[in-house]
Parts: C-alpha cells; sequence; structure tokens
C-alpha cells in the first residue's frame, strides 16, 4: 500500500486524508469540515480546554483539537448526539459569565454566539451564575471585560508564541479560573501588550475588546450575521458577501 | 363567552415593551392572526388579570415581587408559556444591575446620580419590593418554549404562533435566531 492511502482517516464516513503529527483538527480544517471550536486557532498550539471539538472517535470521545489523526480511525463529528453535548457546553459557557449580548459590542463577530446559532441554543438552561468579575479599562486602546471570559487560553497563546511577549496568563481553579495580566499592577494598561499584537485581536467573545471603534459595523451586518460559524473558520467564504447564510 | 379562538396572553416584566413594539411589528399579519387568536390579559386589551389560556408570552426577566406575581399568574392559567426575548431567557439589559447591591443602585439613582433633584429613595408600600438580583424566568417556572431577541423580529413571532396553531413543534430558523 502507497503512502497517501495509508494515511487516511473517515469523518462521518468521507475519507480524509492526513500527514504524520496532524490533529483530527487538522486534518479537518485542511478538507474543509467544520467541527466546531472554540479554544483552537490553527497557528496556535491546541489548549484542548472548551471541549467543543468533542467527536466520536472508534466509539470513544476525543478532543479533535489534540488527538493525533491515525490510521483508518473513524470520527463521527455531525451528529444530533454530539449536537446535544456540544450545546449544552455552550450553554455552559453562557451561564457562568456575564453573556447579555444585546449590551456586548461583540455581537455579530462572537465565536460562543455563533457556536450557539450553529447549534440551536434557544437558552441558557441552566440558572445564571452571574459572576462579579473585575473589568479593566486602564489600557488606553483596549478593555479587558472578564465577565465575558471563557478561559479559552487563546490571548495566553498568542502572546507567548506569536508576540514574544508574556502579558496574560490563567490563574486559579474551577470557578476561580480568570485571566491575569503580567505587569507591576497587574493591569492592563501597565503591561506591554500593544494594540496591533495578535493577542488584542485574538479573544473569540468580547473580553479583549478595541476602545474608539464600537459600533462601527451595525448590527445585523456583522460576521455571524452574514455567514455561520462554519463558513468563517473555514474561510472559504467571500467576505463581501451581504446577504444572510439562509436567505 | 366561549369561542373556538385560541385564547393569548402576554405580559411585559422587567423588560422595555421593545418585545410587544416587535410583535406589533407582525403588521397586517395580526388581522389574519385575530381570526384564529383572541386576547386575554394583555397591555393591548387592558384586562388586569389572566383567564385560562392556550399560550402566554412573557416579556422581561424577574426584577421585583410583583414580577413574580404576575409570573406565576401566567404560570397557573397559560397551557404554554413562552419566554420572549432575551431578558425573559438570561435577565438581559436589567441584569446589569446584578454587579452592584440593590442599596447601590438606589443610592445611585435616588441620592447620588447626576442631576438628582430632591434627593429620597422612594418607599411608598404601594411599590413593589425589588428582587436581590434580577433574574430570568425558568429559574422560577416551568418555560415551554424560547423566542430569543432583542427584540425577537416580528417575523419570529408569526413563525412560532403559526407553528403553535398549526400544532406543530416551534422550530425557528437559523435566519431568525439571533441573541442581539
Ligand atoms: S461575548 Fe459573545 S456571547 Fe458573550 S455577550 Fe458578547 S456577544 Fe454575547
Ligand atoms: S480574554 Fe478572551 S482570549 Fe483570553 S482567555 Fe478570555 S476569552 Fe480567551
Ligand atoms: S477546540 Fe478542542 S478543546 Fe477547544
Amino acid at each position: 500500500m502507497n503512502q497517501l492511502l495509508e494515511n487516511t482517516l473517515t469523518i462521518d464516513g468521507q475519507v480524509v486524508p492526513f500527514s504524520a503529527g496532524q490533529t483530527i483538527m487538522d486534518a479537518a480544517l485542511a478538507a474543509g469540515i467544520y467541527i466546531p471550536h472554540l479554544c483552537h486557532k490553527p497557528e496556535l498550539k491546541p489548549h484542548g480546554s472548551c471541549k467543543l471539538c468533542t467527536v466520536d472517535v472508534d466509539g470513544r470521545s476525543m478532543s479533535a483539537c489534540t488527538f493525533p489523526a491515525s490510521q483508518g480511525m473513524q470520527v463521527a463529528n455531525n451528529t444530533p448526539a454530539l449536537t446535544e453535548v456540544r450545546k449544552t457546553l455552550v450553554q455552559m459557557l453562557f451561564v457562568e459569565g456575564n453573556h447579555l449580548c444585546p449590551t456586548c459590542d461583540k455581537t455579530g463577530d462572537c465565536t460562543l454566539q455563533a457556536l450557539g446559532y450553529h447549534l440551536g441554543m434557544l437558552d441558557g438552561h441552566f440558572p445564571p451564575f452571574y459572576p462579579r468579575r473585575e473589568v479593566d479599562a486602564s489600557h488606553p486602546d483596549l478593555i479587558l471585560d472578564r465577565d465575558r471570559c471563557i478561559m479559552c487560553g487563546l490571548c495566553v497563546r498568542a502572546s507567548q508564541q506569536i508576540d514574544g511577549k508574556n502579558v496574560f496568563a490563567l490563574s486559579g481553579r474551577g470557578a476561580q479560573n480568570h485571566v491575569i495580566v503580567n505587569s507591576p499592577s497587574g493591569k492592563l494598561g501597565d503591561s506591554d501588550l500593544n494594540k496591533d499584537d495578535l493577542a488584542a485581536h485574538i479573544c473569540p467573545v468580547g473580553a479583549i475588546l478595541p476602545k474608539n471603534h464600537g459600533h462601527e459595523v451595525p448590527i445585523g451586518r456583522r460576521t455571524f450575521d452574514l455567514h455561520t460559524v462554519a463558513e468563517s473558520d473555514i474561510a472559504t467564504f467571500n467576505l463581501h458577501k451581504t446577504e444572510h447564510h439562509d436567505d | 363567552m366561549m369561542t373556538n379562538k385560541v385564547r393569548v396572553a402576554t405580559t411585559s416584566l422587567a423588560g422595555c415593551f421593545g418585545c410587544h413594539m416587535s410583535f406589533l411589528d407582525m403588521d397586517e399579519r395580526l388581522v389574519g392572526l385575530l381570526e384564529h387568536v383572541e386576547f386575554d390579559r394583555s397591555p393591548l386589551t387592558d384586562i388586569k388579570h389572566c383567564q385560562p389560556c392556550d399560550i402566554g408570552l412573557v416579556e422581561g426577566g424577574l426584577c421585583n415581587a410583583e414580577n413574580v406575581h404576575v409570573l406565576r399568574e401566567f404560570r397557573n392559567n397559560c397551557k404554554i408559556l413562552i419566554a420572549v426575548g432575551a431578558c425573559a431567557i438570561n435577565g438581559g439589559v436589567p441584569a446589569m444591575r446584578n454587579h452592584y447591591e440593590v442599596q447601590e443602585c438606589l443610592q445611585e439613582a435616588y441620592l447620588n446620580g447626576v442631576g438628582v433633584d430632591n434627593p429620597m429613595i422612594p418607599s411608598d408600600p404601594e411599590l413593589p419590593l425589588l428582587l436581590s438580583k434580577v433574574h430570568p424566568l425558568h429559574e422560577v417556572v416551568r418555560v415551554d418554549y424560547y423566542l430569543p431577541g432583542c427584540p425577537p423580529s416580528g417575523d419570529a413571532f408569526y413563525a412560532i404562533l403559526s407553528d403553535l396553531l398549526a400544532g406543530r413543534e416551534p422550530s425557528l430558523s437559523k435566519t431568525m435566531l439571533h441573541y442581539d
């Protein structure tokens, strides 16, 4: 058997090639197959924390973003049961923070919200926690609103792995888990975060937001008002599309 | 007076009436709807208390004791209860006060706020007592269906009511699903 045939797995029955060292997520994204994910970006090392990418691998639940692809593996991704599990995860993320979308400038551009749409989430199901978390508005160009942080660690990894800085870290366990800032005062304004850093842009939710750019794009014309999360994450859509994906 | 029409009650609790305005955005479709539906307790009829109803639409979350009372009246009288809009579903904008103590909110609004004349916290016994936090409906009663949006569009109202009137399980298309 040649090398190409050896390096294939199936996702929902579709044969997908992969190369050595790739995860299931890498192989899926390369093949244009969308596996829901929140804490994963291809240019950063996987974190495996949100579990949105949970797939069924030969009968066991695995995180697609961390699990290595291997020959002959049978992966189930788009199943009603996995959609239910993923929806429950998104509901838990909503109630654990303060996600009042009408008050949030990330609305329409938010991956958590878009996943709620994708998975058909209508309500939070669980009683909301309404936590009281610290807002840090000390930076001239950016705001850190921990109310909406989902502890995905993308800002932490972007700062370390791409920006060559070390601005953010996750601290505390369980319900105490929160983002901390590496600066003498613990404030963002005292850190060396710059508005052009990847860490300043990568937040999938409205926890790190630019100042002075609110409502530049009207609600209803934002990314996920026009595209599904699946379209945008496999980056195949035409950015100038103005019709809603279901129109 | 008995008719075969489906009885619908509506109310706004800790909301802004935006969902009710959006309900009216069904425009001329309301005329067709009224052939099948008649309104019970609602700001549209000014009927003050619920009779047994088929469908209850509740806008807004729970911020005071009266909201809880009205919600229970709706649950006791409506076969199907629908939580309408962001506030009914997760507290929405009023839940922004959950970051503060009630006392701090009252002091800011009635004593220390910008432009306050004659500072005094209202204490008339007729005023319903504020809850310590704003809560969504499903924390207090069972909710049958959710209609998200701030507000849900007139089309979304029409879709859920059409489904229910036709005896179908409501299903909101992705175009109409939004939380803002
Ligand atoms: S971060 Fe996303 S989900 Fe949370 S309030 Fe903002 S738009 Fe909504
Ligand atoms: S601030 Fe944003 S990027 Fe950083 S951990 Fe929180 S949600 Fe993730
Ligand atoms: S994307 Fe895999 S665990 Fe978050």
